[in-house]
């Protein structure tokens, strides 16, 4: 079959096809990958909730609390065994990462201090800025069970009371932002109840 | 010239990022361990494929002056359909990959094969080239991953070798270049004595 010639209709009119096929095509596999994709970060957020504020049979992602803060919002879901709440898992941020921004799950106790943290989701430098992610360094360690009231949140570069990752300063600097971020969003909740 | 020959084509002699230097955006980015630079290669290799397999079918029925629009239409296309798939069904590697799949779309291999061989050859021949140039793509990102991330990070494949940090050099951006750089020699030294 001879090539087509360059005429402005059978131009317009392939363009439309080629794009009207894509279009539908991208539509239907949208459909289909709709609810896995729904699932898979459902499933993330769980296991990050999970970590944070083990020991919960109620299903947390059903109880959020919305609290803006600084051009973004802060997600808080409550824990409960029961009747007794275990603690909140408070999803935060910061934009002070070394590669912009990235999202941590914060636990806190009732009386607000830390249970544990959790990386949700980071571009930080493999090698370095991810060494803040539980199993590839103990940085995270030494938050478990501080009180922001007596434990400051900041490297000690800083006269703050973090280790730092070594050789990811900025990395640590944001992850205290972000932790910092948390614990006002959880003293702002707690201040309505 | 044979099926074979157009398939192997691609892993050294005409290998996309040895010898090529098609794609190096995604080559540097992503190496920085042999799993992110397989999983990388793989998603491109469908990518080629899918897009070789359709612009050799269609090539016919698109004027030629509207044909690169149209080609990046029907990348861009597998390229979204690559994106959702791996979002819902292997997350773990989304994120891993997550920012340079859209990269693909304007991934001059895909869009070279595209336009170089793929709208000038039969259907059959397309998919050979496709399968084979996307294989080597991988083999080189695999090959330059693992070397990164056995001189950077001391494992192989996520297994860890030694404790501790390795030169840490080789897992940042100059060490991408370095290793790049070395694996050409090596490429070079491999096609000259088998030609």
């Amino acid at each position: 079959m001879a090539k087509k010639e360059s005429t402005f209709l059978s131009m317009v009119a392939t363009l439309f096809v080629v794009t009207l096929v894509a279009a539908g095509l991208l539509g239907s596999v949208f459909a289909l990958t709709k609810e896995p994709i729904r699932l898979a970060e459902l499933k993330k957020k769980n296991e990050a909730i999970q970590v944070v504020v083990p020991g919960f049979d109620n299903e947390p992602s059903q109880e959020v609390e919305r609290i803006f803060m600084d051009g973004d919002s802060l997600y808080l879901y409550t824990a409960r065994k029961g009747e007794e709440i275990l603690g909140t898992a408070v999803e935060t941020f910061t934009n002070e990462g070394f590669s912009g921004e990235f999202k941590l799950m914060v636990g806190f106790a009732s009386d607000g201090s830390i249970i544990d943290i959790a990386v949700i989701k980071h571009a930080e430098t493999p090698g370095l800025g991810d060494k803040m992610e539980k199993g590839k360094s103990d940085f995270s360690v030494q938050f478990m069970g501080k009180h922001p009231d007596s434990f400051n949140l900041a490297v000690k570069k800083d006269r703050g009371d973090v280790d730092a990752i070594t050789a990811s300063t900025i990395t640590s600097r944001a992850y205290c932002d972000a932790v910092i971020r948390a614990h006002a969003a959880f003293m702002e909740s707690q201040k309505d109840k | 010239m044979s099926q074979w020959k157009n398939f192997s084509k691609g892993f050294i002699k005409e290998n996309a990022v040895f010898v090529l230097f098609l794609g190096l955006c995604p080559t540097l980015g992503v190496t920085t361990s042999a799993v992110n630079g397989l999983g990388m290669g793989l998603a491109t290799t469908f990518v080629l494929v899918m897009s070789n397999l359709v612009v050799s079918v269609v090539k016919n029925f698109i004027p030629d002056k509207v044909r690169i629009p149209s080609f990046i239409v029907i990348i861009a296309t597998f390229v979204t359909v690559v994106e959702l798939v791996m979002k819902g069904y292997v997350p773990a590697l989304f994120d891993a990959l997550g920012l340079f799949i859209p990269l693909i779309v304007v991934n001059c291999l895909v869009l070279g094969r595209a336009e170089a061989y793929a709208s000038k050859n039969t259907i059959w021949s397309s998919l050979v080239d496709g399968a084979g140039m996307g294989l080597g793509f991988t083999m080189a990102l695999t090959v330059l991953g693992a070397v990164r991330e056995l001189l950077g990070s001391g494992a192989f494949f996520g297994m860890k070798l030694i404790s501790g940090d390795a030169m840490l050099l080789f897992i940042l951006p100059p060490g991408a270049f370095i290793a790049l750089g070395y694996l050409i020699v090596l490429a070079n030294m491999i096609k000259e004595k088998t030609s």
